[in-house]
């Protein structure tokens, strides 16, 4: 039986060369995508360990909670537990770790890296162990300061430049006195680290006298276990927590690989969708055969072979075109993840160095996934292949594909089409998070409803497109016929279309009409021309709001002040603006009361007013940081957003009692409204400072556009997996067309049609599948995306459904651009076909 | 139509090879299917081609048709050289020019018989002549069979619908290859009688590959192939004739 499988793989090579192909490609993603995680993740906890070498125990501040009236705040980390902690018999040595937002300018005056990853720290003493110095010397005082290597490589500098830099606000311009290496992960991943003396580091990052972390360094032969035990019986119970330098290690390669399984989860998903699609295109191949073989299949049945003979037969035939897939899909993948890495080295992402790493599991996986993908699409072709009646093999016309009835086959698509369409319906009027489960199940159960029903549906939707296909003639109308002479196989190449399409548009519409419902809640909230905030959005020293309200031109201005209060016993931010103008620079929908803030006066978001059960007029005590309490009474409620949300308390009220007074956002409203001079004032009033964001409505607009583009573009390349794989199975359908038909195209061909005619039958035949494909996959993706959408309306009030008509017009030409290329040779082969062959060919 | 137009259609000839070779493959391997053939079909005449298998009788009308190319000599039809012409001129001469029916019926499955017998012309995108059709339609006898596609009919009915696709265009010549190979002896005789109707009635050309000396005693002539050559020529054959001549053939063949 092996050997006779085996032929068989052998004499239909090039018919079985596109369900390699897919298979490797599905395979070749999922290896690839293990190969590049694993070799990143382990390059990561590589040097996260290294990073870790200095340390032995580390100290950090306990929390102390809240209670009653009084406010949550951190124990203090200062150079007396410093001290306390070097005197412990088994510590070599304590350093104090100071770290913070630093941004830092390029010499173009731009921020170096992503605002997130612009870290300051400190200069430990004149020879820090944690950085070793490549040039120059530790720095001092406010003037001077160290660079890594890395950042001052990309940006040119070297010692003795000056460089702008900014913390919290107000623009530095010290001198580099040195460059350092260093292991740290943020810095390998392409941010940039700075460094003052510790003392300079304090004061800058407002916390002077204090450190964020403690490193502790264990003398040689004391362990960090023994080290941690001193140092929890030298410091007071609750006030510092200890970890080991190991534990620190072992936490970080824990959320390292955390990060990656849901990077890798993710891509496997995309993987998984290409492999499902393939599937399509294996049943349909490995259905072709065994239809061209029932006499050779008869045969054997007639000399004595039992049904499960046939149908094992027709899987160790799928078996070995699965294996041949899976270890070329390996290979490919391999290549794919090392490709990858070097991809992301060459932007400026860079990861740190290590092995290319090929776990076994890969490798088991790999195969496994192909193996059996494949066997199980050709499961039910083989079992066709074993209810071949062994009379058949007297027959000489060898048995056309039967025209079982599809009955039954309709009847189930559509009980499980109309089921989907039910849940999907019903959890599009539950409430947001509720309905997630519901509707990601109805959207499974629709999808797998029509694709039973797809060969139902290509006879009316073909047949619309009559109209269109009769301005081609004889080629047109014979293509229209011809496509929907094999409904299941018609309906299997374009479900593999669709599947892809549903996600793709799916995602179109969700992401646009998200898109749109926040730039309009922007739009309608935000009344302030412009609003400045952090690059990393850090706080903003309270100075910038000051030159901010002396820059010419600008009539109003108010911070957004943030300061933990304690209500009713529990915690609750409070948002100090400026009462007098906040009402031109925001305007939320009032609910009740009205809009004013100041002095005792606040509003309050609806949503929160309802948890206190409160109404225009209810009055509330709260305990401010300092311990201090004021009677609030509620003016008005609003309906919240994401620019807008809480307490809006007068910061006149809410600034005295905060520790430290700083602002998360500061909002503009200028006389002249928004201009590229108005914003180049405001930008020059602040100094140029590259840590600072100055942005109008349509630049917040623009940085949500950009995100959703962002997210877009990564789903749609992801996708086009899927769709290159279902390209593959519109050409394998067509070969297999012109193959079984080529009696009758050499009739064609005898009695007058020209190549030109031959040709552009096969490439309308491809091009009304492709489409049809298309057609279901955006009909079916524009409903997923209003059903999502009813969901998100319910937190989104602004939400709305917006029809993306161009990308959908856009998808359809890729669609019939598919069908074209796909038909390229196939419609070459039709047109060379030797006439007389195929005519005698019986 | 008159006698005397009819004469004078018999002398004219529809389709002409002269000197025509067909050699495949080169040196050692080289086998000659056509030799130097000449032969004139003339217009109005129902000719029928026979000889053992590997004669050559094939070959002779594929080339004739224009459905193969031949290595040298000529081919005309009508007043066209066909040897001069491309795949693109060959395909609009076959189209317009020439009808065909084959052993294995060849139509399509998707289209309905009255959709078969249109089928040239709607490849030339051409309106067909309605008394025409029906005329046709009537003497194979589909007019009840029209909305029928071809699994639904029988053999003899389905290669009915090949001969009024041949004959609908009103093609200057019409090639049968084996028309009733596939046929029972009852289906043979119909689709037989159709085609010495068409010459007789009205006026067509036919020439025919068989076999079968039945089927060659419908034809006015029967040309006999071997070895790529002419090697005889009968004139009102009937099936005990040809198979004499046959017999004879194949005794010589024996002894030679």
């Amino acid at each position: 039986m092996f050997r006779t499988a085996l032929r068989n793989v052998l004499a239909h090579k090039a018919r079985l060369l596109m369900t390699v192909l897919a298979v490797m490609l599905g395979v070749a993603f999922v290896s690839g995508t293990l190969v590049f995680t694993n070799t990143i993740s382990d390059a990561y906890q590589k040097s996260s360990a290294k990073g870790f070498d200095q340390v032995d125990v580390a100290l950090t501040a306990e929390y102390q909670d809240a209670k009653g009236d009084q406010v949550g705040k951190l124990h203090e980390l200062n150079q007396a537990v410093l001290d306390k902690s070097e005197r412990v018999p088994g510590a070599a040595s304590a350093i104090g770790v100071v770290q913070d937002f630093t941004a830092i300018a390029g010499k173009d005056g731009k921020l170096i890296g992503e605002g997130f990853q612009s870290q300051g720290g400190n200069y430990w003493g004149t020879k820090d162990p944690r950085y070793p110095l490549v040039s120059g010397h530790a720095p001092k005082g406010r003037g001077e300061i160290l660079i890594d290597s890395e950042t001052a490589k990309r940006a040119g500098y070297k010692v003795g430049d000056t460089v702008r830099m900014s913390v919290d606000g107000p623009v530095l311009t010290p001198r580099i006195t040195g460059i350092f290496t260093t292991d740290d992960g943020n810095v390998a991943a392409g941010g940039s680290l700075t460094l003052f003396d510790t003392a300079t580091a304090q004061q800058l990052f407002g916390k002077a006298g204090l450190y964020d972390q403690i490193d502790v360094k264990a003398k040689p032969g004391v362990t960090q276990a023994a080290l941690k035990a001193e140092l929890d019986k030298a410091l007071p119970k609750g006030t510092v927590s200890t970890t080991t330098g190991k534990q620190l290690a072992d936490e970080q390669a824990e959320a390292i690989s955390r990060s990656m399984s849901g990077m890798q989860t993710a891509l496997l998903v995309f993987a998984g969708i290409a492999l499902f699609v393939g599937t399509f295109i294996i049943a349909n191949t490995f259905t072709m055969l065994v239809a061209q073989r029932t006499k050779e299949l008869a045969l054997m049945r007639a000399v004595g072979a039992s049904r499960r003979q046939v149908t094992r037969s027709v899987l160790i035939e799928a078996f070995v075109v699965g294996a041949v897939a899976a270890v070329t899909g390996l290979v490919a993948g391999i290549g794919i993840g090392a490709g990858l890495r070097s991809l992301m080295g060459s932007f400026d992402a860079t990861v740190p160095d290590g092995p290319l790493i090929v776990k076994p599991a890969t490798i088991v996986t790999a195969l496994a996934v192909g193996i059996l993908v494949t066997m199980l699409a050709a499961w039910l072709p083989g079992r066709r292949a074993a209810k071949i009646p062994p009379v058949a093999a007297m027959n000489s016309v060898h048995a056309k594909a039967t025209t079982k009835s599809l009955v039954l086959r309709n009847t189930l698509g559509a009980l499980v089409s109309a089921a989907g369409i039910a849940v999907v319906l019903a959890a599009s009027t539950m409430d947001g998070s509720d309905g997630q489960v519901p509707m990601g199940f109805g959207a499974a159960l629709l999808i797998i409803g029509v694709f039973i029903l797809t060969p139902l549906l290509s006879r009316p939707l073909i047949a619309a497109a009559a109209p269109v296909l009769r301005v081609f003639g004889v080629s047109g109308k014979l293509a229209r016929q011809n496509s929907v002479r094999n409904p299941r196989r018609t309906a299997a190449t374009a479900s593999a279309l669709m599947i892809g399409l549903t996600l793709i548009t799916g995602m179109t519409v969700m992401a646009g009409s998200l898109q749109q419902a926040i730039e309009k809640m922007a739009s309608a909230s935000v009344k302030a021309d412009y609003v400045v905030s952090m690059a990393n959005g850090n706080p903003l020293s309270p100075d910038v709001e000051k030159k901010l309200k002396q820059t010419d031109g600008v009539t109003a201005t108010s911070p957004m002040v943030n300061g933990e209060s304690r209500i009713d016993g529990e915690s609750h931010y409070l948002t100090g603006v400026n009462g007098a103008a906040i009402g031109d620079l925001v305007g939320p929908e009032v609910d009740e009361g009205s809009f004013k803030v100041g002095g005792t006066d606040i509003v309050v978001d609806s949503e929160t007013a309802k948890s206190y059960g409160w109404k225009p007029g209810s009055a509330f005590t709260a305990a401010f940081e300092d311990g201090e309490k004021q009677r609030l009474t509620v003016a008005g409620t609003y309906e919240s957003n994401d620019f807008l949300r809480g307490i809006l308390v007068d910061e006149k009220v809410l600034a005295p009692h905060l520790v430290d007074p700083y602002n998360m956002k500061v909002m503009v409203k200028t006389a002249d409204g928004t201009s590229g001079a108005t914003q180049d004032r405001l930008e020059k009033a602040l100094g140029t400072n590259p840590a600072i964001k100055v942005q109008d409505k349509q630049d917040i607009s623009n940085e949500i556009a950009q995100m959703f583009t962002l997210m877009l573009n990564m789903v749609y390349g992801l996708l086009a997996m899927a769709v290159i794989v279902a390209v593959l199975g519109v050409i394998n359908t067509l070969a297999m067309s012109v193959f079984e038909r080529s009696q009758e195209i050499g009739m064609l061909r005898a009695i007058g049609l020209d190549r030109k005619g031959i040709k552009r039958m096969v490439r309308l035949e491809s091009l009304v599948i492709s489409l049809f494909g298309a057609v279901l996959g955006i009909g079916l993706g524009v409903f997923f995306g209003w059903a999502a959408g009813e969901l998100l309306a319910t937190r989104l009030p602004t939400y709305e459904l917006v029809l993306p008509w161009a990308r959908i017009g856009i998808f359809l030409l890729l669609a019939a651009t598919v069908g074209v290329l796909a038909a390229l040779w196939p419609a070459r082969r039709a047109a060379r076909l030797n006439m007389l062959e195929a005519i005698k060919a019986e | 139509m008159t006698t005397a137009s009819l004469t004078d259609r018999a002398t004219t000839v529809a389709a002409r090879a002269t000197d025509l070779s067909k050699i495949y493959g080169q040196g050692e391997t080289q086998v000659v299917a056509l030799d130097r053939v000449s032969i004139d079909f003339r217009q109005a005449e129902f000719t029928a081609i026979m000889g053992p298998s590997g004669s050559g009788k094939s070959t002779l009308m594929h080339c004739v048709a224009g459905l193969d190319t031949f290595s040298s000599g000529s081919v005309r039809i009508g007043e066209t050289e066909l040897g001069s012409l491309k795949d693109k001129q060959l395909t609009k001469l076959r189209r317009d020019k020439i009808g065909f029916i084959f052993q294995a019926f060849n139509l399509l499955p998707t289209l309905t018989a009255l959709e078969n017998i249109t089928l040239p012309m709607d490849i030339a995108g051409r309106k067909p002549d309605r008394q025409w059709l029906d005329s046709v339609i009537g003497m194979v006898g589909l007019a009840d069979r029209l909305g029928h596609r071809p699994s639904q009919l029988s053999g003899g009915q389905q290669q009915r619908v090949a001969v009024a696709r041949a004959l609908a265009s009103r093609p200057e010549i019409i090639f049968g290859d084996e028309p009733t190979g596939n046929l029972d002896s009852r289906s043979g005789a119909e689709v037989l009688g159709f085609l010495r109707n068409s010459v007789r009635e009205l006026g067509q050309t036919v020439v025919m590959v068989t076999h079968d000396p039945v089927a060659a005693a419908y034809a006015d002539r029967v040309v006999f192939l071997a070895d790529g050559r002419i090697v005889d020529e009968m004139h009102g054959p009937t099936a005990d004739s040809v198979l004499d001549r046959m017999k004879a053939f194949d005794a010589k063949g024996r002894t030679s």
